[in-house]
């Protein structure tokens, strides 16, 4: 199948503008901005089903359709903080094929009345901004960018901004805090961003890979889109495939391809031939499918078919673990991450990953009990539906389900 | 000197991306360009940066203190990030900070005695298929480092070495 998203496996130089435009690059953000209302355009997103790719699922267009027409300027923002241990798609996305991103970005500013985007990029992304920047750049000169755009009326402008080092910043409303020059600690929602977001005027925002699609969606119809992937999960998905595989990288596919397809046929298998013993779909934040029949790979990736896993597939970032990887390891290194990562801003989440690291790092290390697994699992289970937001639930999935479908490797743990 | 002085045309970059009432995201890009000769930042950068925006100091040290790539004290000229999260541990990323700091004589957290380089464990980097990773900070920014080896990474830094060296 033709690639969507990760065109430039195909279209060699397509992060080059005039390439990008030989493929028909901003042909529908002209069409958009010279032969559609806004709310038009927001109604074809709205058809196609896209989901937000960030990891929620939320229905893009309806998102766009929230924003606040009684209260202006409006404001887009792109999510390229992505910092989730497992996904490195946004990344690729931005090296790769840039333009359908920044044309997505663009297409989503004239649906929702924005004059200004800025693209919130991870610290670490420096080199990355850097080239975005010349993009831009490269947009505002070929009138793609700036004032009275196509003859029409509409202007816009786009920055990039970077932040500085903070998982936290991916939730939307602590991205918003950093990108106006505090700490990025999450707001108490509601209000949500399309009434309330930049400098609390009503702003979109929508992950890298969700703008991607746009485009292509407005180029080729709603009908088109949904063609692909599930009633539940329209269109392509970036899987973001690592750990214990031979061909770890990105792979987009159709929602609904399986588990066993992306790990053996794309990911060419598991190293040295072991048996997978547990996936975590949506990186560190997962909880564990626990793979103890051939069946359990067999599963479709699509939002609604891995929840009857008791999972979220979430951003798609699938770790394989193998059945040498013992699971008070693992979870260990995912509370560590939390704890490191909790913003401090309320006390379940930020009291509870401290006392949780403590607990895994005694039961890794040899020197817990029994008692250790137990009161794991309880404060784990005591920080769920309490936390601000969504990382604080985060940290305790794996947790949970480490214990509750692999208590052998715990008790093993606890008993040598 | 003020950073307005000594970087006119960043700084004035840097301030016209944002509206009036938003002078304040201001605060991160420029605590990168004051962070960019040192490899830290001083209090004087603080106030500096405090008055241009119209903010107290301490707003500006509670972001210093907030995110992991600025720094208020001192190390070595670079830093070396290496990412040990999860997908990289599964990819063998632990044993190579392990055989680094053997090689370098260092434990992690330290810096070499010639205050070249800081190694560093970091969380996920977004290269989980490229491990062992890291990423270099240094004056001339953050670059990524991937499918490293301890050999590739010790002739990286002897690199690194020379060029403090050579500045000092």
């Amino acid at each position: 199948m033709a690639q969507i998203l990760l065109r430039h496996r195909e279209i060699p130089d397509i992060n080059k503008l005039p390439v990008y435009k030989k493929n028909g690059g901003f042909a529908a953000f002209k069409n958009a901005v010279t032969k559609m209302k806004p709310a038009e355009v927001t109604e074809v997103v709205k058809n196609s089903g896209l989901r937000g790719r960030g990891g929620a699922g939320f229905p893009t267009g309806m998102k766009w359709s929230f924003i606040d027409n009684k209260n202006w300027p409006h404001y887009v923002v792109a999510n390229a903080d992505e910092s989730e241990p497992g996904t490195f798609k946004d990344r690729e996305i931005m090296e790769g094929n840039p333009f359908q991103f920044l044309e997505g970005v663009a297409i989503a500013s004239y649906a929702v009345g924005a004059n200004v985007a800025y693209v919130y990029l991870r610290g670490e992304f420096w080199e990355l901004a850097a080239s975005l920047d010349e993009k831009i750049a490269e947009m505002e000169e070929a009138g793609y960018l700036g004032d009275k755009l196509f003859g029409t009326n509409y202007s816009l402008r786009m920055y990039t901004h970077l932040g500085a080092g903070a998982y936290i910043c991916g939730e939307e409303t602590a991205l918003l805090e950093s990108l106006e020059g505090k700490r990025g600690q999450p707001r108490v929602r509601p209000p949500f961003p399309p009434a309330v977001g930049l400098y609390g005027k009503p702003t979109v925002i929508n992950n890298v890979e969700t703008f991607a699609n746009v485009p292509m969606i407005l180029a080729n119809g709603a009908e088109w889109y949904k063609t692909m992937g599930t009633a539940d999960s329209a269109g392509v998905k970036i899987f973001s495939l690592s750990g214990r595989v031979r061909k770890p990288g990105n792979y987009e596919l159709p929602f609904g391809t399986t588990f066993r397809d992306l790990i053996y046929k794309h990911g060419g298998g598991v190293q040295d031939s072991r048996t997978v013993k547990a996936i975590m779909p949506a990186g560190a934040s997962s909880s564990l499918i626990l793979v103890d029949n051939d069946k359990i790979l067999d599963t479709p990736m699509d939002y609604a078919t891995v929840r009857t896993l008791g999972a979220d597939l979430g951003s798609a970032s699938v770790i394989v673990v193998d059945d040498t990887v013992p699971m008070d390891w693992l979870v260990n290194k995912t509370v560590h991450f939390f704890k490191h990562e909790s913003c401090g801003k309320c006390t379940p989440c930020r009291e509870g990953t401290y006392w949780m690291s403590h607990l895994t790092e005694r039961i890794h290390g040899g020197h817990g009990s029994k008692a250790d697994v137990d009161l794991l699992l309880n404060v784990a289970k005591q920080m769920q539906g309490k936390c601000l937001c969504a990382l604080g639930e985060f940290s305790t999935m794996a947790v949970v389900s480490g214990i509750e479908r692999f208590r052998q490797d715990f008790d093993h743990a606890v008993k040598a | 000197m003020s950073l307005a002085k000594k970087y006119p045309k960043e700084v004035k970059q840097i301030l016209s991306k944002y509206p009036p009432e938003g002078k304040r995201s201001a605060v991160m890009p420029l605590l990168f360009l004051a962070q960019r000769e040192e490899g830290y930042i001083n209090k004087s950068a603080m106030q500096d940066i405090a008055e241009m925006l119209d903010i107290t100091e301490t707003e500006v040290a509670a972001v210093v203190g907030f995110y992991t790539l600025y720094h208020d004290k001192k190390e070595g000229k670079y830093r070396i990030q290496v990412c040990t999260d999860l997908p990289c541990a599964l990819r063998g990323a632990e044993k190579f900070m392990d055989d680094l700091c053997a090689n370098l004589g260092i434990k992690v957290g330290d810096t070499t005695p010639d205050g070249a380089v800081t190694l560093e464990a970091v969380t996920c980097l977004a290269a989980c298929d490229k491990a062992p990773m890291f990423q270099t900070q240094g004056p001339d920014g953050i670059k990524y480092h991937e499918n490293m080896t301890v050999d590739k990474t010790m002739e990286l830094i002897r690199t690194l070495k020379n060029a403090v060296g050579e500045t000092k």
